[in-house]
C-alpha cells in the first residue's frame, strides 16, 4: 500500500466523485441544461422573426441566457453536501485546496458541456450572424471557464447560509459582471464583419486577466469560507 | 469626536455650502451653468463611497486574518456608510445629468460602476441577513467583500477603458478642466465631509460596542455553573 | 510511535452564548477515553473541535507525534472519524465511497483489496449496491470502514451506538479495543451501555 499527497490528486479524486455523483443524479445538469434550453427558446419565440434583430442585442441576450442557466446549477456542487451532510466528510479527508479546485474543475466543465449543449442551439433558432467562428469560439470557451471561476467561491458562501437558492444569483452577479460584460463585448466583435480579432483582443486580455485575479483571491479567502 | 470638532464641521459645511451658491461662479460651456454648482457635493460623495468600499474590503481582511470582531463590526459600519454616499452620489449625480443632458441616466462607465458598487453592498447585506451565527455571519461576509473586491476593481479601472476605446465620452470631469475655484470649493466640501464620515462612523462604533456589552452582561447574569467540568 | 493529543483551554461560543468553557485535557497513546455528558452538553461539538471540523473560539488543540507538533494537513491524516451527521454519498455504491475516501486520503487500492476491505465488515455482498438501500447498521460499518480506512492513529466516535442492535454494538466494541491497542479512540455518548468504552476523560453537564 503506497500513499501520496498533494492538492492535486486530491482535487482529481474530488472531481471524479463528483462527475460519478452527476452522472447518478443529474442534479446540476438537468438544472443548468433545462433553464438553458427554457430560454433560448422563449427568447426565440419573442424576437420571432429573429432576423430583424441586432446582433448585440442577439449577443447580450446568449451571455444572458448563459449566466442565468449557470446560476441555476454551479451552487449544487457545494449545496448538495451540506444539504446530503457530507460536507464534513469532505473535509476530514481533503485539503481546503483540494476541495476548491476540485469543484472549479467540476463547475468548469459543467459550463462547457452548457455551452456545447445550448450556444448552437441558439445560433440555429435565434439565427445569429457568426462571421469569426475562431474568435467566437475562444470568447464563448473563455467567458464560461471565467464565469465558473468567478461563482466557484460565491457558491460555497451560498452553501453555508439560509435561502440558498435566491442568494447565489444576488451574490455571484456583481462578481461575474466582469466576465460577463467583457463576453459580450467580444462576442459582439465575433459577430461584425468590421470587428474580428483586432477589436476583441482586449476582451480576451481582460477575460485571462480576471480569470488569473479571481482564482487566486478565491483560493486566499476559501479555507474561511469552508472551514468552520 | 469633540464638540468643538463638531461644530468646527456643521460651520464649515455650512460656509462651503454658502461659497457654492454665491462665491462659485457658474461653469460655462454646459446647458443650464448654474446648475453645475451640483458637482462640487456630487464628486466628494462618490469620491467617499470608492474610500468606504477600500475601507471595508480591508477591515474584511483584517477580520480573516485576526477573527477580531471589531474588524467585522467596522467593516459592516463602512458597508453602510458607502451605501449611504453612493446613494447620495447617484442622487446628485442624476439631477445633474437630467439638467445637462435631459436624462437622469446614460449608462455611462461611472454610473454603471456605481450602481454595480450599490449592488455589491445589497449583496453583502443580504448575506449578513441570511446567516444567523455571528461568527460565520463574519466570516462569509468578509470572504464575499474580499470576492467583489478585485470584480470592482476589474469594473471600474479596466473594464471602461476597453468599452472607451468605442464610445469616447466622458470628458466632463476631467482634471485640466477643472476651474480653480470649483476645485477649491470642491475639495473644501470633501474635507467637511470626511469630518463627517469620521463622525458618523465613530457613532455607529459606539452602537454596536454598547450592545455587545449589553448582550454579555445579559449573558453574564444568566450564568450558572461553569461548563465543562473535569471529572 | 506515540501519538497525543491536548487540549488547552477549549472554549467554543456560537452567539454570544458558550456552548464550551476552558476545557483542558490531554490522552496519550495506546488508549481509549470518553467524553460523557447529557443531550446538548456539547459533546459533539467537543468531538468535532478535537477533529478539526470546528474552530474554537478560545484555546487550541494540539496532536503531538513523538512529542512533535502536527500541522493542519499532517492532523487531517491523523483522524478518522464517524458521527451521526457525517454521512455518506448515498446515491453512490459502498465500493465508490470506500473508493473516493481512500484516493482522496492518497490511499493506491485497487479494488480487490478496497473488496477485501468490505469483506471485514460483512459488506462484500452490497458492495455494487447504493448507500442509499443500505439498513442503519450497514451505514454504521461502512463509516467505520471509510473512517479507518486511512489507518489513523487517533479514531473520534459520536454516539457510534445509537440505533444499532447487540450485533452492532458488538462490532464496534471489537473496532474499539482493536484501536486502543496501538492508537487513540475517543468516544462521546451518552447511553450507558458505551460508557465502558474507556477511561471517562469529560464530562460536561448540561
Amino acid at each position: 500500500m503506497s500513499r501520496s499527497s498533494g492538492w492535486a490528486r486530491e482535487a482529481q479524486a474530488v472531481f471524479a466523485k463528483d462527475c460519478l455523483l452527476e452522472l447518478r443524479t443529474r442534479v446540476a445538469l438537468g438544472a443548468v441544461v433545462l433553464f438553458a434550453v427554457t430560454s433560448v427558446v422563449a427568447a426565440g419565440f419573442a424576437l420571432a422573426p429573429p432576423s430583424g434583430v441586432a446582433g448585440d442585442v442577439k449577443a447580450a441576450l446568449l451571455w444572458v441566457v448563459i449566466f442565468f442557466a449557470a446560476v441555476a446549477g454551479l451552487s449544487r456542487v457545494f449545496v448538495v453536501e451540506e444539504e446530503t451532510r457530507t460536507a464534513d466528510a469532505l473535509r476530514l479527508a481533503v485539503s481546503p485546496v483540494g476541495v476548491f479546485v476540485g469543484k472549479l474543475a467540476f463547475n468548469t466543465v459543467l459550463m462547457w458541456v452548457l455551452c456545447a449543449l445550448t450556444v448552437p442551439l441558439y445560433l440555429v433558432l435565434l439565427e445569429a450572424p457568426v462571421v469569426h467562428w475562431g474568435l467566437f469560439v475562444v470568447v464563448t470557451f473563455l467567458g464560461s471557464t471565467a464565469l465558473a471561476c468567478a461563482t466557484t467561491a460565491v457558491a460555497a458562501i451560498v452553501a453555508k447560509a439560509s435561502m440558498r437558492g435566491a442568494l447565489f444569483g444576488v451574490l455571484s452577479f456583481p462578481v461575474a459582471l466582469p466576465p460577463l460584460l467583457v463576453a459580450i463585448h467580444g462576442t459582439k466583435a465575433a459577430w461584425m464583419a468590421n470587428a474580428g480579432w483586432r477589436a476583441a483582443i482586449g476582451d480576451i486580455q481582460v477575460l485571462v486577466g480576471f480569470m488569473l485575479v479571481i482564482v487566486p483571491a478565491s483560493l486566499l479567502v476559501f479555507e474561511h469560507i469552508w472551514s468552520d | 469626536m469633540s464638540t468643538t470638532t463638531k461644530v468646527l464641521t456643521g460651520v464649515w459645511i455650512a460656509a462651503v455650502t454658502v461659497a457654492a451658491f454665491t462665491w462659485l461662479p457658474p461653469a460655462q460651456g454646459f446647458r443650464n451653468p448654474e446648475s453645475a454648482r451640483i458637482v462640487v457635493f456630487h464628486v466628494p460623495c462618490a469620491v467617499l463611497t470608492f474610500i468606504a468600499f477600500m475601507a471595508n474590503a480591508l477591515y474584511s481582511w483584517k477580520y480573516l486574518r485576526s477573527r477580531n470582531p471589531l474588524a467585522d463590526a467596522k467593516a459592516n459600519i463602512s458597508a453602510e456608510l458607502g451605501m449611504l454616499f453612493a446613494v447620495l452620489a447617484t442622487v446628485t449625480g442624476s439631477l445633474f445629468a437630467m439638467e445637462q443632458w435631459g436624462s437622469p441616466w446614460n449608462w455611462d462607465p461611472r454610473e454603471t460602476s456605481i450602481v454595480m458598487l450599490m449592488l455589491v453592498y445589497a449583496a453583502y447585506f443580504v448575506l449578513r441577513g441570511s446567516v444567523e451565527e455571528k461568527s460565520k455571519r463574519a466570516r462569509l461576509s468578509a470572504a464575499y467583500a474580499l470576492l467583489a473586491f478585485p470584480a470592482m476593481v476589474f469594473l471600474i479601472w479596466i473594464f471602461p477603458r476597453i468599452v472607451e476605446s468605442l464610445h469616447p465620452t466622458n470628458t466632463l470631469f476631467s482634471r485640466t478642466g477643472l476651474d480653480p475655484a470649483y476645485r477649491v470649493t470642491l475639495w473644501g466640501f470633501f474635507a467637511g465631509l470626511v469630518s463627517v464620515y469620521v463622525w458618523m462612523f465613530r457613532l455607529r462604533l459606539r452602537v454596536e460596542l454598547a450592545e455587545a456589552r449589553l448582550r454579555e452582561r445579559r449573558h453574564s447574569e444568566l450564568e450558572m455553573e461553569p461548563i465543562g467540568a473535569q471529572p | 510511535m506515540t501519538w497525543q493529543i491536548e487540549l488547552r483551554r477549549v472554549g467554543k461560543v456560537f452567539n454570544d452564548r458558550p456552548v464550551l468553557r476552558g476545557i483542558s485535557a490531554s490522552v496519550c497513546s495506546p488508549g481509549a477515553w470518553t467524553i460523557l455528558g447529557p443531550n446538548g452538553s456539547g459533546k459533539s461539538t467537543l468531538l468535532r473541535i478535537i477533529a478539526g471540523l470546528l474552530t474554537p473560539t478560545d484555546g487550541e488543540v494540539l496532536y503531538l507525534r513523538n512529542g512533535e507538533r502536527l500541522n493542519a494537513q499532517q492532523r487531517r491524516q491523523a483522524v478518522g472519524m464517524v458521527a451521526p451527521d457525517i454521512a455518506l454519498y448515498r446515491p453512490l455504491t459502498a465500493l465508490e465511497n470506500l473508493r473516493f475516501l481512500a484516493r482522496a486520503r492518497g490511499m493506491h487500492l485497487r479494488d480487490p483489496q478496497l473488496l477485501e476491505l468490505l469483506e471485514q465488515v460483512q459488506l462484500r455482498q452490497r458492495a455494487h449496491d447504493p448507500v442509499a438501500t443500505f439498513s442503519t447498521g450497514m451505514v454504521q460499518r461502512l463509516k467505520l470502514l471509510t473512517a479507518l480506512v486511512h489507518r489513523p492513529p487517533v479514531l473520534l466516535l459520536d454516539e457510534p451506538g445509537s440505533n444499532l442492535d447487540e450485533a452492532g454494538m458488538e462490532f464496534i466494541r471489537l473496532i474499539v479495543r482493536e484501536q486502543a491497542k496501538h492508537g487513540i479512540v475517543i468516544v462521546a455518548t451518552n447511553d450507558t451501555r458505551e460508557m465502558d468504552y474507556g477511561e471517562p476523560l469529560i464530562r460536561l453537564g448540561a
